[in-house]
């Protein structure tokens, strides 16, 4: 593992038993071009990071990769110290991963509560799915769930009548509703306005703690307001890592994102 | 007649929460209305025809098929254009035996002694037994279907090319009976039954007996697939249709539920291919080829994929008509029937049972506005 | 006759199944990559073509009739596929499978078309004399095989028309906008290109090389109402086995189809290689879902 691994932000528990997810040299080839390029990255339990990095810097491919939507061409990907790099989607959901899409993924022809039910089930088997009943205690977690994403009042109009906002933060409940451990969430204030971006921000801080969380945004104020530690990726590989405020001043960071003449070469 | 699931009227999040498209049977008044029609339908004996009763449990039978074509195309989004073969297979299994228990000891079938076999094909030699037929009416095609969906489905390929697939499998299967003469009785099939378990099928009896029994099925397997698409699979089935990738991010593996889908609609057309073999008296590879296959699929179209009233009113409209139309004017029907392809897909996707439901809870305005655009699941 | 003029004639056979296969699915090939739908009239434009061929022979009777009659048939099935595209295809480009359905009603209405203007039984297109030999080898391993002209024809034909093709995609400015929408809709979209004329004119293309399979097909035998349908179920099963829009994709799918087929014969009975087909598609699958050529692309459907 490279130098990526942050200080726990905890402090005294043990680094080994409290990683979580390890990506490993991952490089991941698109026919010569490598969207990811011995990419390594380290995420303890409970922790937030922030994942920035100019287009095509690999940040969305990394979470297509961590996810398995994309396999890494070579590369390990070890979530709770086991390998799942191989592993189909849904396994690995069912292990403790889930993701936002960039795109709001929510299923448009089903209700806002039934979007949540279906993420919300504990036994996602298929046979699993003849069973008559709903779980009480999966239909507390839903309740309450739709109340901190300020959706309760709308639990029953199709998803796809939100507005834009709306179905982010839906798309953000279903991913908390898996009850997942690591929690993707690729642009998750994209099309949002100030207001919406501030609640969003404090939902997500609300979050870490009981999961760990890699978030991938643009938007500084944003970040400012999660306050996590920040990676920075240029071309699939590791910049930079530190505070909001320390990759702000960073002269490389600025270099990537305004002055991009010398790497054009490679692309 | 409006069995659209989509609409479930919501519940309010105090009291029953979250049990809406979950919650078990509801004798809602489209299901009274279903067993009022059923009511009626099982007098027919006493008030159509004797030849009009037996082209009414055809259509029936085919109507089985339809609603699993419902579960399978408009719930599940899966296009088969294979359906004839699960048709072809039911309506098979139960021919082999009606030809086996009409023999005497050490006698083959008429078709196979004028091919000059001089022993019994091994896979027809279970057939020999009635219950070995009944079991294999739903069982051979159950299985075919999971094997084959559930080898296309885990590599992911679907859509466009699973309809394809299953075209070919059509043509391969009608190409196979065609070709097999001296064992499946080639073009003409197998026909000339007598007996069933000891039935007369001649009898007035056995006629009015089959057409209750084609009734209680058609019952029956409206009651279960609406259970089954109001239980929460119905519901996965129709997320895994509306985004597929979505339900795998969350964890579920898309493809049981696909295949489970297809292998009922499967079971469904077995029986309704052995149904209809029993009222017609006839099984034969023009039956079960490309052109019925794809035919049985715009049954669905016209009455509406999503409803399974629909399905079995479509199933009778389109037969009917073809049963009026084609004896009359041949060539007629084939345009027609073409057409109704190209109008019921451009302009009506819902088929006729969108059409009443819509009218029933929109406007009449609404609707027309949502024809002309012509944008509709 | 020993085995090896027979195994090399149903190679060459297989060569030749390929071309024909290859005429009639390239068309198919490129508007699913290009629209993802799939025109289940296509072999009725094979149907359109091999009747143009007909009528063709029958203003222009000379040795030349069947090189007049390939424009004619071109011409004539990319017209009847720019009617069909503008009107149907046009509409229900965002509900493929349904687009299945529409364009096989349009199949049926043609077919029966073609059933009252011409007949059910069919009509001979005759090859002309410089077409109506074989060659055969006269001694050495493969003694006795004979290769007829026709199926040599059709091999040329086949081979020209993927080199004009290919000069087509890769060299002209239409090709490079098709390769534009084929790559990203809604970018070559936004760049100002004109996407549905893209579509248009990749569809009465693909329609008008199976017109031209249809005048090659008339050559081998009587053209039927549905002589088309015996094709372009193996068409469907190339797309299948090809790959998303990719030429190579589909003339190497078009390949193990043809050879697949002709082989097969070799062993089984023919009414089995059908079913063998099948079951080698579904066996490939297994192995390659994404068929003989893959895109790779960061844009996966969500």
């Amino acid at each position: 593992m490279n130098a990526t691994a942050p200080a726990s932000h905890i402090g005294t528990i043990d680094p080994v038993t409290n990683l979580l997810l390890a990506v490993d040299g991952v490089t991941v080839d698109f026919d010569g071009f490598k969207a990811l390029n011995g990419f390594s990255l380290t995420l303890d339990r409970g922790t937030l990071r922030v994942l920035i990095g100019p287009n095509g810097a690999g940040k969305s491919t990394l979470c297509d990769t961590i996810i398995g939507r994309v396999r890494a061409t070579s590369g390990r990907v070890i979530f709770k110290g086991q390998d799942i790099t191989h592993l189909p989607e849904h396994e690995i959901v069912r292990r403790g991963i889930c993701r936002k899409f960039q795109t709001p993924g929510v299923l448009s022809g089903l209700s806002v509560v039934d979007n949540l039910m279906i993420a919300a089930r504990r036994d996602r088997r298929w046979w699993c799915s003849f069973r008559q009943g709903v779980d009480a205690e999966e239909k507390a977690r839903v309740a309450d769930i739709l109340e901190t994403i300020g959706l309760a009042d709308r639990a029953h109009i199709p998803a796809g009548q939100l507005a834009h906002g709306e179905k982010q933060w839906l798309e953000i409940g279903m991913v908390v509703a898996t009850r997942a451990d690591l929690l993707l969430l690729d642009e998750p204030t994209a099309g949002m306005g100030p207001a919406e971006t501030s609640q969003t921000a404090a939902l997500i801080r609300r979050l870490v703690g009981q999961h760990t969380v890699l978030v991938i945004d643009h938007d500084m104020s944003f970040l400012e307001q999660l306050d996590a530690r920040v990676t920075v990726m240029h071309q699939g590989q590791f910049l930079k890592e530190g505070s909001v405020a320390a990759i702000r001043e960073d002269a490389d960071v600025a270099a990537v994102y305004l002055g991009r003449t010398k790497e054009e070469k490679h692309g | 007649m409006d069995m659209s699931i989509h609409r479930d009227t919501p519940t309010p999040l105090t009291g029953a929460p979250l049990s809406g498209p979950m919650a078990g049977p509801r004798f809602s008044r489209p299901v009274a209305l279903s067993l009022a029609l059923v009511a009626v339908a099982a007098l027919a004996p006493w008030l159509v025809s004797a030849y009009e009763l037996n082209l009414l449990a055809r259509f029936l039978a085919m109507g089985l098929l339809a609603m699993g074509l419902v579960l399978v195309w408009g719930q599940g989004g899966v296009l088969s254009l294979g359906q004839g073969v699960f048709f072809g297979l039911g309506g098979y299994a139960i021919a082999m035996h009606m030809k086996l228990a009409a023999l005497g000891e050490g006698e083959l079938p008429d078709f196979m002694v004028w091919s000059g076999l001089d022993a019994l094909p091994w896979w027809w030699v279970p057939f020999k037994s009635p219950l070995v037929a009944i079991l294999g009416v739903m069982l051979v095609p159950g299985v075919l279907a999971a094997l084959f969906s559930w080898a296309v489905f885990r590599r992911r390929v679907g859509g466009v090319y699973f309809a394809l697939i299953t075209q070919a499998l059509a043509l391969a299967f009608a190409t196979l009976l065609v070709s097999q003469q001296p064992s499946t009785g080639g073009f003409n099939g197998l026909t000339d039954f007598q007996t069933l378990m000891g039935v007369d099928l001649g009898s007035t009896a056995a006629a009015h007996g089959l057409y209750w029994l084609t009734l209680a099925l058609v019952a029956g397997a409206f009651l279960g697939l609406r259970l089954l698409m109001n239980s929460r699979y119905g519901m996965l089935l129709r997320a895994i249709r509306d985004g597929e990738n979505r339900i795998r991010f969350l964890g579920y593996d898309p493809t049981p539920f696909k295949v489970v889908a297809f292998t009922i609609g499967a079971v469904l057309a077995g029986l309704a291919g052995a149904l209809f073999t029993l009222h017609a008296g006839v099984v034969s590879p023009a039956l079960v080829g490309v052109v019925p296959s794809i035919e049985m699929v715009i049954w669905v179209a016209v009455g509406g994929r999503n409803s399974l009233a629909g399905a079995i009113a479509g199933t009778l409209a389109v037969n009917l008509a073809k049963d009026g139309v084609s004896s009359a004017f041949p060539d007629l029907w084939l345009y027609a029937l073409g057409l109704v392809f190209v109008l019921v897909v451009t302009l009506l996707p819902g088929g006729f049972a969108g059409l009443v439901g819509d009218v029933a809870d929109t406007s009449w305005a609404k609707r027309l506005k949502s024809i002309i655009v012509g944008r509709s699941k | 006759m020993g085995e090896w003029p027979l195994i090399a004639g149903q190679i060459f056979n297989g060569f030749s199944v390929a071309s024909l296969y290859v005429l009639a699915a390239l068309g198919l090939a490129l508007s699913f990559g290009l629209m993802r739908v799939i025109n289940m009239a296509h072999g009725e434009m094979l149907m359109l073509g091999g009747y143009l061929a007909y009528l063709t022979l029958q203003v222009v009777p000379g040795p030349l009739g069947i090189l007049a009659a390939m424009p004619v048939a071109f011409l004539g099935a990319a017209a009847v596929g720019a009617v069909l595209e503008a009107t149907l295809i046009k509409r229900l480009s965002a509900r493929p499978l349904d687009t299945l359905l529409a364009t096989w009603g349009v199949s049926l209405i043609l077919q029966q078309a073609a059933r009252n203007l011409f007949g059910a039984i069919g009509v001979d297109v005759r090859a002309p004399q410089w077409l109506n030999h074989a060659y055969t080898v006269p001694s050495g391993f493969l003694e006795g095989l004979t290769i007829p002209a026709t199926r040599l024809f059709i091999l040329a034909v086949a081979f020209a028309v993927m080199g004009a093709l290919s000069l087509l995609l890769a060299r002209t400015r239409i090709g490079l906008l098709v390769r534009a929408v084929n790559q990203d809709r809604g970018m070559a979209a936004a760049t100002g290109i004109n996407v549905r004329a893209v579509d248009l004119s990749v569809f009465c293309l693909g329609t008008g090389i199976a017109g031209l399979a249809g005048v090659v097909l008339a050559l081998l035998g009587p053209v039927t109402p549905n002589v088309g349908q015996s094709y372009v179920v193996p068409a469907f099963l190339v797309v299948v086995l090809g790959g998303l829009g990719s030429l190579k994709g589909t003339a190497i799918a078009s390949l193990i189809v043809g050879l697949f087929s002709a082989l097969v014969q070799i062993l089984v009975d023919v009414s089995l290689t059908q079913v063998l087909l099948l079951l080698f598609v579904i066996g490939f699958i297994q192995f390659r879902p994404q068929g003989v050529v893959a895109v790779r692309s960061r844009a996966l459907d969500a």
